[in-house]
């Protein structure tokens, strides 16, 4: 009786601090820590955190990890969803925010989300770039910083590191520069850097387990598959285009705005050293970078008031992939309420129920 | 390079018609018509001996204020050779020219004819807000700042405007508003902001006419180092 007062409490609680937290503002760095204490302080059944590095300037790389108890006791599944590793693409960490908002608010009431929780671990890292996030609101012309906030190297005047070319996937081939004031600058080597350093150590550690990694930037309307070097394909790559367009299906059915699906040299540019690769070549089978919104009105500027569709229609894509994942890795497991959502759950539905009426017909016999 | 018929989701084709989207609005751009591509719909690239090479493009653009589309074909040839030139684009829209934006515009300009001074810093901010008062000025500022997209971009870039940095408007001359307008650029291909000064008049029967623009060099320097207060 106690157990189960406190639990509804506590589910209260969870509902209300999730409601009172505004989604559709940009928070700075500050509020971001204090909401991720208080996620996890109001559904610890759901929430925890982890701290798994720090950054050049030595604060925080946390993760919220949303994941569910299993009575069997079964080895879960990983998701990977990280945001803002470029300083200045405010929509992406506010879309790590949305993302566990609506996961929290709806589990309970959604049971292939529910079920899916059961057999995953969604890891959600809201800030990668602490330090450069920071830096972006400390005044007007620091806005539209991308970089961290490293040091200069010898002879140099200029700060940070492109963290999306930091990573150890064909480092320094192409599309990065070595210059330290360029944009793209990739570093002194591969994981030169300690952000970069924290996800692949980290993820590094689960490869197995890890089903998908999806990595958060704006802008540009774009799903961008491996690889970023022109000749090199992933060995599943219709996999990942179909399942890509899946995805960009459901976000247009949002509001309507279109996402192109494609490797990066095809619909962008050629790059190395991005954490999509990184997770790709690890053996990571499904692994992606989303642009959010726009295609060049406001660019990194996105107006708060187009928070919510933008985290609406992104959501509706990153849960089409992890549905996809999910399912494929766990096909027996369709709940017998849910709505079907695919496919394969439609005719595990036909076949369940015919069984089911053989073998009334046999019993009845 | 990309040669013969192209995939009008990738990026040779995407390049050359948002070169298209900056002519289009160094003709048609003002204070209320801001005209962006919306899609691709096929495009052909060929080499043009001694020349360079040259883009044949089925695009659709729309009107940012208006939401009013419009198919279009267009034509940009990228010149060859070691300096970088502008491209040149043959491209012209029958419909959203049309859009009636006139009675707006004599207003805007009556209302700040006689005025002179700083009129807005950071449109937007860095939250994506503009007051409504102000927009008319951003709008501009992309209608001006289109003549450097267009003079500047390549088959290797890929530009937007970042962000008006500061507008000030100069003493009216022969019946043209006059603006001094501090840019950013942002070129999607190297990532880099580039920092512009342009100095311009605009009248609802002239529309823009750009008088000296103005690459700054961006000062690392200038870039202070964060302290470790969080």
């Amino acid at each position: 009786m106690m157990i189960c007062s406190e639990t509804s409490l506590s589910l209260a609680e969870g509902l209300q601090s999730t409601q009172s937290y505004n989604y559709t503002k940009y928070h700075s760095m500050d509020e971001i820590y204090r909401w991720m204490e208080e996620v996890e302080r109001a559904n610890p059944e759901l929430v925890s955190s982890a701290v798994y590095g720090h950054t050049y300037e030595g604060r925080n790389i946390t993760l919220l990890k949303l994941g569910l108890g299993n009575s069997e006791g079964r080895q879960k599944k990983l998701i990977w969803v990280d945001c803002g590793i470029h300083a200045r693409e405010w929509i992406a960490p506010a879309f790590c925010q949305w993302f566990v908002k609506e996961i929290v608010d709806s589990y309970k009431t959604n049971k292939k989300l529910e079920q899916m929780l059961q057999n995953l671990d969604i890891f959600v890292t809201p800030v990668i770039n602490v330090d450069g996030y920071l830096f972006t609101w400390a005044n007007d012309s620091t806005r539209l910083w991308r970089k961290s906030r490293s040091p200069p190297p010898q002879g140099s005047s200029c700060y940070g590191v492109d963290l999306n070319r930091n990573f150890n996937a064909n480092w320094g081939m192409v599309g990065a520069s070595f210059n330290s004031c360029a944009l793209t600058y990739c570093g002194r080597s591969a994981g030169s850097e300690p952000e970069a350093t924290a996800v692949m150590d980290f993820v590094g550690g689960m490869i197995d387990q890890t089903l998908c990694f999806l990595t958060i930037h704006s802008a540009g309307q774009l799903i961008l598959m491996p690889y970023g070097h022109p000749e090199i394909s992933a060995p599943n790559y219709n996999e990942l285009v179909s399942v890509g367009k899946a995805a960009a299906a459901e976000m247009e059915k949002i509001h309507g705005m279109t996402y192109t699906v494609g490797t990066s040299p095809q619909i962008l540019y050629p790059n190395s050293g991005s954490s999509r690769d990184w997770a790709r070549l690890m053996g990571i089978p499904f692994s992606y970078t989303f642009e959010l919104r726009d295609k060049g009105e406001f660019s990194h500027l996105l107006p708060e008031e187009q928070i919510q569709p933008a985290c609406e229609e992104a959501y509706a894509g990153a849960l089409s992939i992890i549905t996809y994942v999910h399912d494929k890795t766990f096909p027996d497991s369709v709940p017998p309420n849910a709505a079907v959502t695919s496919v394969s759950g439609f005719a595990v539905m036909i076949l369940s129920t015919i069984m089911s009426v053989l073998l009334t017909a046999e019993v009845s016999e | 390079m990309a040669t013969g018929e192209l995939n009008p989701n990738h990026y040779p084709a995407q390049r050359a018609a948002k070169a298209v989207q900056h002519y289009l609005n160094t003709l048609y751009g003002s204070p209320y018509r801001v005209i962006f591509l919306n899609r691709v719909h096929s495009g052909y690239a060929e080499d043009v001996a001694d020349s360079g090479r040259k883009y044949k493009l089925e695009i659709t653009v729309q009107d940012h204020i208006s939401n009013k589309t419009e198919k279009c074909k267009a034509e940009v040839l990228f010149p060859g050779g070691e300096q970088q030139r502008p491209p040149q684009v043959q491209a012209s829209l029958e419909e959203l020219p049309t859009t009636d934006t006139k009675a707006e515009e004599e207003a805007l300009f009556q209302k700040y004819k006689t005025n002179q001074g700083l009129l807005s810093e950071h449109l937007p901010d860095s939250h994506g807000h503009v007051d409504p008062d102000m927009e008319p000025f951003m709008h501009l500022g992309s209608a001006a700042s289109s003549f450097i997209m267009l003079n500047e971009s390549t088959e290797n870039t890929l530009y937007n405007v970042a962000q008006v940095a500061n507008v000030t408007q100069l003493k009216t001359e022969n019946d043209q508003l006059k603006f001094d307008y501090y840019v950013l650029l942002h070129d999607m291909i190297s990532q880099e902001i580039i920092h512009w000064k342009l100095l311009f008049t605009w009248s609802p029967q002239e529309g823009v006419k750009v008088l000296q623009m103005e690459k700054l060099p961006h000062s690392h320097h200038n870039e202070t180092p964060q302290n470790n207060n969080n």
